[in-house]
């Protein structure tokens, strides 16, 4: 109200009456759960970082362990992710497209724009489900020591991976999966691998082409190879067989390079499953007309600014979980 | 609501008629950066990591700089930040700046030191 604004204060930016940041309340606060959203991430990144500058000898290689992309056969390390990478800045692409068309009042192209970034983001959820299949499935299979470490096999000749199957024996024995409706009920044996770890030791000292590969990494930065005399004492501390990767154990070394893998991503996907929930009660409004009869789309730039900052973050984890 | 756009990047080297335009040239910049990301994630050069700076290999280094590179265009041209007034830009980037670094350097310089106290031996963990 004009009355109340006495004299001096139309100069005063912070003295009421006006918008000091020129922003509406609700991008504002927008703003303020992207800010602290971000600290979140971070949060989780830096422990990443931690944990990792804790192990760094022994932290798992990301190209070794990413290597697959669905339909194909091979060893394509990164390519699925930089695809999926890719397939999120577009989304981000149509989503500023949607908020330009918005601001020119076009309904028919904040709908088509709208929607294509809906597109976008199933697209980008669905492949990290794949990713996280493929993860924990795992790739060559494993043996874990009494001391929690790794334990990966080469073929010598060739010095490719081998797989648990490539060479472990195949011995009968009584060794069956415990059910609930033998004996204790409450108690229920989950997972059991495909081969016993006697099957890979056996298998292991027969075939003397197999060699131990630790999760040391030499200077050269690859995983340390032993030779077969080093690898025959060294298979002496398997205590288990792993094949893919959980919570306990992995595979592919580390174990929580897994937890962090799980969480970061876990939490990410989140968000942008959140963010396609949310862009598809967004799209309903705009096909009905909603903000068309509001007469602005401002609903639409700040869900845009939620995808934007999804988007974001997996620029951050593309670089900190898969590249460096 | 911000409704002009300003229509440069590259600190006006690139100038454009529309934001359609912009947003495609943005694209387009964001896809290069993440095409050379990939392209050096894969074949590592030796030169890049063989040596290191401030303790770090020098192609890490890289990827930290374009990664804060495609940060800056997403936030300033996707979430218009460059549209905005001067005050919101600053306190929306330089809070979590400041405690992000604050915070990724205390957690790494420790986690540094607990790397060194495995790696001396006086603890146990690898039998």
């Amino acid at each position: 109200m004009d009355s109340t604004i006495t004299t001096g204060t139309e100069e005063n930016v912070w003295g009421g009456g006006k918008r000091p940041l020129e922003a509406s309340y609700g991008k504002l606060m927008m703003w303020f759960f992207l800010v602290s959203d971000a600290l979140t991430f971070s949060g989780f990144l830096a422990s990443y970082g931690f944990s990792r500058f804790k192990f760094i000898e022994t932290w798992p290689i990301a190209d070794e362990v990413f290597t697959h992309v669905p339909f194909f056969h091979g060893n394509y390390p990164m390519i699925y992710v930089a695809f999926m990478t890719f397939i999120l800045i577009m989304s981000s692409v149509t989503m500023v497209l949607a908020v330009d068309a918005g601001h020119r009042m076009k309904q028919n192209g904040v709908i088509l724009y709208l929607f294509l970034t809906i597109i976008g983001g199933a697209i980008f959820v669905g492949s990290q489900a794949w990713e996280w299949a493929t993860f924990i499935s795992g790739d060559y299979g494993a043996v874990e020591t009494r001391g929690g470490r790794i334990l990966q096999f080469v073929k010598a000749d060739t010095g490719e991976r081998a797989a648990l199957a490539d060479f472990a024996k195949t011995i009968p024995s009584e060794r069956v999966k415990h059910e609930r409706n033998n004996g204790i009920w409450f108690y229920n044996e989950g997972y059991q691998p495909s081969y016993s770890l006697n099957e890979v030791l056996e298998g292991f000292n027969a075939n003397s082409n197999i060699l131990v590969r630790t999760e040391t990494i030499n200077t050269e930065g690859d995983k340390t190879l032993l030779s077969r005399q080093e690898s025959l004492a060294k298979i002496q501390d398997a205590s288990q067989v792993v094949e893919g990767a959980n919570l306990v154990h992995n595979e592919y070394g580390s174990r929580l390079f897994a937890d962090f893998f799980f969480f970061i991503t876990g939490f990410h996907g989140f968000h942008v499953f959140s963010g396609v929930m949310i862009n598809l009660i967004i799209f309903f409004n705009v096909v009905m007309g909603t903000y068309q009869k509001r007469g602005h789309y401002e609903m639409v730039e700040k869900i845009g600014l939620y995808w934007h900052f999804v988007d974001l973050v997996w620029v951050f984890v593309f670089t900190f979980f898969y590249l460096v | 609501m911000a409704h002009e756009h300003k229509l440069e990047i590259f600190r006006g080297l690139l100038k454009f008629k529309s934001n359609t335009q912009k947003i495609w040239a943005v694209l387009v910049f964001l896809t290069i950066v993440t095409a050379v990301e990939v392209a050096l994630g894969i074949s590592k050069p030796d030169v890049l990591t063989g040596n290191s700076i401030l303790g770090m290999k020098v192609l890490n280094w890289i990827f930290i700089v374009l990664t804060l590179l495609k940060a800056y265009y997403i936030a300033w041209d996707f979430m218009h930040l460059r549209d905005e007034k001067k005050s919101l830009r600053r306190a929306i980037v330089w809070t979590p700046v400041f405690l992000v670094a604050y915070l990724a350097f205390i957690l790494l310089v420790e986690g540094n030191y607990i790397y060194s106290v495995f790696k001396d031996g006086f603890v146990t963990w690898n039998f």
